[in-house]
């Protein structure tokens, strides 16, 4: 499925392998090496555990059928090699306490600078609230951060938590680890990219009937592209001049569509849906269920059952004309 | 002294002549059967149920795994997708794993002490018909629950049914209630069938039966039930709860009215972690007695052994925060949990290379026992070592929640338990049933089973590797899963076939079978001193035992082992 | 392990499956009591809107005083039983079953009070809804303790109690105990703890 931009902008390299063997950005580097440890560890103790039982198998199999007239010796146990193999693995275990130890507290501890850009997650059954409360943004979706560098000043994003309904996970193996967001709690974790581009993730807690389809992407931009990003997104969209338009945005405010959906200084404060101020400069549609193309938000409207099932988008039992309309419009909000 | 007498002087009694009993029909067999209080019996049942509650959640797998062989799949809705996992999960838990363990606890127990009952046999029988009704119950949720309100049908709230998704705001309809009833009934079953075989063992034992001889399954069965008497009323609570909030408003997980979602994750783990010793035990055990006799040797350590298991069960209360490293828990707690659970590791390490020191200078027999236990160690290997790396907290932030959690679980489900469930039926088929199992039949199920197992799990751990979470009914193209989870998927049909041999060798084995006799394996424990099958009263006169092996002792009367613990 | 007394049958002793059986389900019963124990504690102070612990609780003197005294009424009973004077056993049981269907009645007015003059009800905060579970699972024991006290005291009375039932009567009595213990729990976390910490 094509998922590229429909706005302006290039189009960006999409990491779409969430490898989280290869990180791009600290706090997943961070937790690389605890689990590299553990890795090299567990591959250790499996071979020579696995050679031995291969040996005692080739060893003591049985050689012909008189074999088993005689018992072998009874050995009871022994006290000396059963210690062995205590402390060995309680050395083991040591280690790895340490390690996991410090690499918690480095990473959940880790100090944000003042200046980090603050972003508001808050989940919902299936969608992700954006907000940026410093910037005065909201979207859905797609979360829009800076790029860091390796070396020079970081440029870390900190990201707060919530949910509205039940609750959720948010997982971008390249970027972090999962943390939950959980109604009534607030949560924090914190990302800090190293290469521009799109990230994808989902929602890595069971929330419901479309836990699936609650896709996230983190587009990472150079400074200058996401500032670029963030004063468009602080404008107002400009008012359809097109007919067909005109006549959307009429059908918006007269269907139902705004008891659910915000669009900035309009009538429309619905708080239930997505805020569609800015619609059309995101990638996709109903949580990344589809590229955010006319074709497929037409369908979209006429149907959210088909693409989305059991999602909390009605079916509006909307006319062609209306479709059209709608489509026209919400084409404009960028 | 009892070990100069034959086995048949001492434990066997004539058959009692039964005038007037017409047995073989199927209104008696029915009878007999409801009405029954007999350890043995009861046994079996349990076994028997929990295997066709076997194949029931098997076939909901391999409905899953069919949805998720291709992206973008119609095969399944979102909504019955989600209630396979829920029903497949809930019933492998609480009406496979469980039963089973308890089923083989019912039979062997009395035996292997030399009682002649469980302590409370009409205790056990209500145990079997609680549990038997609390299965009935969950499936007839596909039924019922539509009912009235017309929503929902199965629970779809996933086995450990995170609040507030149970909350009346998030499901509706009566689904979740039919899950609450069913686990708070099933619990009631569990406690009272624990307890029975608690004191069975404790106040039953046959004179010279100290704890100290006790066998290993007997041990493990008492940790096991140990373990179900403290953490299962701890769901029976959560589902309490659960049932207020949902008939009579209360707030405990109500999040829009300052009740704690992260609270019901505690509550339900506090239960949840030990429940997974629950079902490990029952592999330990059977593991335990299947090694020595097919080695030839007796247990490596026994006192350490017993230690081992003690000492996971303690440690196992302790842990139950490893599932919740997600939760947002201040680092301190982490770093406790990191702790408690790696230490499970050493008892746990201890016990593989003690049966590992059993096998060696042995020698090996390989009959259909003991090559199932060693598919269990193995694959016990994998899954013992993959939670040492789920322990690990920063490795858990990215793996918690994925496939390599479900990989990880299905290797100590399937491959742990599962696999000594069918060791420990192979081994004591001939001691219920007086037939031997068919070993060519038995090597396909094992062979077949095996691969197929390791074509769908092994796969799963890199497509946590590459993010892909659990749970998800569907997945976009693009994400580099295909291929692996198509693997995955064709693996279920050696599974499938293997279960299928399975099925036929037990059936066949029956009718077919050539007769075992009462000691075909040469065992050491008191069941293979009576009858095969044993008769109701288990032994005529109570065995005296003067160690670990009696029946070793008289086999071997110039070495007993009596002389040498 | 090996002495000569374990491996002599005559001296084979095992403790007794109906005591050792109740024991147990005293276990599994704390275990219970455990979870909603912890739920309340979890929520003092947590309560979004009041009636608040201290608002409404008062100090249910003579409710507990019947409980805990009733546990020495059970042992008086007990001590009866063993001395072999029935009348004397029939005597203290029966005030035994009384004084804990008083703590009921106790519980009844309390709650009665609570629901209908200071519109406390399981749904009106976490504090109700922590506060019935925990206060009604005991008396939900208790009512069950009462049920097996009555079953006793009747076949007592009509003087059908054998000599074999000294067991049951046993467990019934470390069954009460339990129901009592519970209480000081319940007494000390819910009447003294949440009603002293303010929110």
């Amino acid at each position: 499925m094509d998922c590229r931009a429909t706005d302006a902008q290039p189009a960006e390299e999409i990491h779409r392998i969430a490898d989280m063997f290869q990180p791009l950005s600290r706090p997943a580097e961070l937790l690389l090496e605890p689990t590299r440890l553990v890795l090299l560890v567990s591959l250790g103790i499996f071979i020579v555990v696995l050679a031995v039982l291969v040996y005692v198998l080739l060893k003591f199999r049985p050689r012909s059928p008189e074999d088993h007239l005689e018992e072998p010796p009874q050995v009871y146990g022994s006290y000396n090699i059963e210690m062995a193999w205590t402390v060995i693995p309680c050395l083991i275990v040591f280690v790895l306490v340490l390690v996991s130890s410090r690499s918690i507290v480095e990473i959940q501890n880790h100090p944000m600078p003042e200046d980090a850009l603050k972003i508001r997650l808050i989940g919902h059954q299936w969608w992700w609230e954006v907000q940026y409360p410093e910037l005065g943004i909201m979207t859905a979706n797609e979360i829009h951060v800076p790029v860091s560098t390796r070396d020079g000043k970081p440029n870390p994003t900190h990201l707060i938590l919530e949910s509205a309904d039940v609750i959720h996970s948010f997982w971008v193996p390249q970027l972090a680890g999962k943390t939950d967001l959980i109604p009534n709690r607030i949560n924090n974790t914190w990302i800090e990219p190293f290469k521009t581009g799109v990230y994808l993730g989902n929602c890595a807690e069971y929330c419901g009937t479309q836990h699936a389809n609650m896709l996230l992407r983190v587009i990472v931009q150079t400074p200058e592209a996401f500032q670029k990003w963030a004063e468009n997104q602080k404008q107002l969209p400009a008012e359809p001049q097109e007919a067909l338009a005109m006549k959307g945005k009429s059908d918006f405010f007269d269907l139902s569509c705004i008891s659910c959906h915000q669009i900035d200084s309009t009538p429309a404060e619905g708080v239930f849906g997505p805020d569609l101020t800015k619609f059309a400069t995101r990638q996709t549609l109903g949580s990344g269920v589809a590229a955010n193309t006319p074709e497929n938000l037409r369908n979209w409207l006429l149907k959210p059952d088909a693409l989305k099932p059991g999602c909390y988008m009605p079916d509006m039992k909307l006319s062609p004309q209306q479709l059209d309309s709608l489509v026209a419009y919400l084409q404009t909000l960028k | 002294m009892a070990h100069d007498i034959t086995i048949e002087e001492n434990y066997r009694m004539p058959e009692p002549v039964r005038a007037g009993v017409e047995t073989g029909s199927l209104t008696r067999i029915i009878q007999e059967l409801v009405f029954t209080v007999d350890h043995k019996k009861l046994g079996l049942m349990y076994i028997a149920a929990g295997l066709l509650f076997f194949v029931l959640a098997g076939l909901l797998a391999c409905l899953i795994r069919i949805q998720l062989a291709v992206p973008n799949n119609h095969f399944l809705p979102p909504d019955v997708f989600n209630q396979s996992f829920t029903m497949h999960g809930t019933t492998m838990v609480f009406l496979v794993g469980m039963p089973i363990a308890f089923g083989f606890a019912n039979y062997l127990v009395p035996l292997m002490i030399g009682a002649r009952d469980m302590a409370f046999p009409r205790l056990n029988a209500f145990g079997f018909w609680v549990f038997l009704f609390s299965g009935l119950f969950l499936y007839f949720s596909y039924i019922a629950a539509p009912g009235l309100y017309a929503a929902g049908a199965a629970p779809d709230v996933g086995w450990f049914a995170y609040s507030p998704l149970t909350t009346k705001a998030f499901s509706r309809g009566h689904s979740t209630d039919y899950w609450t009833l069913s686990l708070l009934l099933g619990g009631i079953g569990s406690v009272a069938t624990a307890l029975n075989v608690l004191v069975t063992v404790f106040c039953m034992r046959c004179p010279g039966m100290t704890l100290g001889r006790l066998p290993i399954f007997v041990w493990c069965m008492v940790v096991m039930a140990f373990l179900v008497i403290l953490a299962l009323p701890c769901l029976s609570a959560c589902q309490i709860m659960i049932s207020l909030d949902r008939y009579l408003g209360a707030k405990f997980f109500d999040t829009q009215s300052g009740g704690d979602a992260v609270l019901w994750q505690h509550f339900f783990w506090i239960f949840g972690h030990p429940e997974v010793y629950i079902l490990i035990m029952p592999a330990f055990a059977i593991t335990s007695e299947v090694i020595p006799v097919f080695s030839r040797k007796p247990i490596f350590g026994y006192p350490i052994m017993v230690a081992a298991v003690v000492a996971i069960a303690f440690i196992s209360l302790g842990v139950w925060a490893h599932h919740m490293f997600t939760v947002g828990m201040v680092s301190l707690a982490n770093a406790f949990f990191v702790t408690s659970t790696l230490l499970v590791s050493i008892p746990t390490g201890i016990k593989i290379f003690n049966w590992l020191a059993t096998m060696y200078g042995g020698k090996l027999r390989f009959d259909l026992p003991l090559i199932f236990c060693i598919g269990f160690l193995f694959q016990f290997l994998v899954a013992g070592l993959t939670g040492v790396m789920l322990a690990v907290a920063p490795f858990d932030w990215q793996l918690s929640d994925s496939y390599f959690v479900v990989a990880h679980f299905h290797y100590v489900l399937i491959g742990g338990l599962l696999f000594t469930i069918f060791a420990g039926i192979y081994y004591w088929y001939p001691k219920a049933f007086g037939k031997m199992p068919d070993h060519t039949l038995g090597m396909w199920h094992f062979w077949l089973f095996t691969v197929g197992f390791h074509i769908t799990f092994l796969p799963q751990h890199f497509l946590g590797f590459l993010g892909m979470p659990r749970r998800i009914y569907t997945y976009q193209a693009d994400r580099g899963w295909d291929t692996m989870n198509l693997i995955s998927t064709v693996g279920v049909i050696f599974q499938v076939a293997g279960i299928l041999f399975f099925v036929f060798n037990l059936i066949y084995s029956f009718i077919r079978g050539k007769k075992s006799g009462d000691d075909p394996w040469d065992g050491w424990t008191l069941e293979w001193a009576t009858t095969s099958p044993p008769p109701e009263y288990n032994f005529a006169k109570f065995p005296e035992v003067k160690s670990r092996r009696p029946l070793w002792d008289a086999k071997h009367p110039e070495d007993p082992d009596w002389k040498h613990e | 392990m090996n002495s000569a007394t374990t491996d002599n049958p005559a001296d084979w002793k095992l403790p007794s499956a109906r005591k050792l059986g109740i024991l147990t389900l005293i276990l599994a019963e704390s275990a219970l009591f455990t979870i909603f124990v912890v739920a309340y504690l979890f929520y003092i102070g947590k309560s979004l809107n009041g009636p608040y612990p201290s608002d409404v609780l008062e100090f249910p003197l003579l409710g507990s005083l019947a409980l805990f005294s009733s546990s020495g009424t059970i042992f008086m009973a007990e001590r009866c039983l063993h001395a072999g004077n029935k009348p004397g056993f029939s005597l203290w049981w029966g005030i035994t079953a009384a004084l804990g269907i008083y703590f009921l009645y106790f519980t009844g007015s309390e709650w009665h009070h609570l629901i209908f003059e200071k519109n406390l009800m399981i749904a009106t905060n976490t504090f109700g809804t922590t506060f019935y579970s925990l206060v009604g699972l005991h008396a939900f024991h208790v009512i069950v303790g009462v049920v097996l006290l009555l079953g006793i005291f009747i076949a007592a009375i009509r003087g059908r109690l054998q000599p074999g039932h000294t067991e049951h009567v046993e467990a019934i009595s470390y069954y009460w105990h339990f129901v009592d213990c519970i209480w000081i729990v319940v007494l000390g976390v819910v009447y003294i703890l949440s009603v002293r910490f303010q929110p």
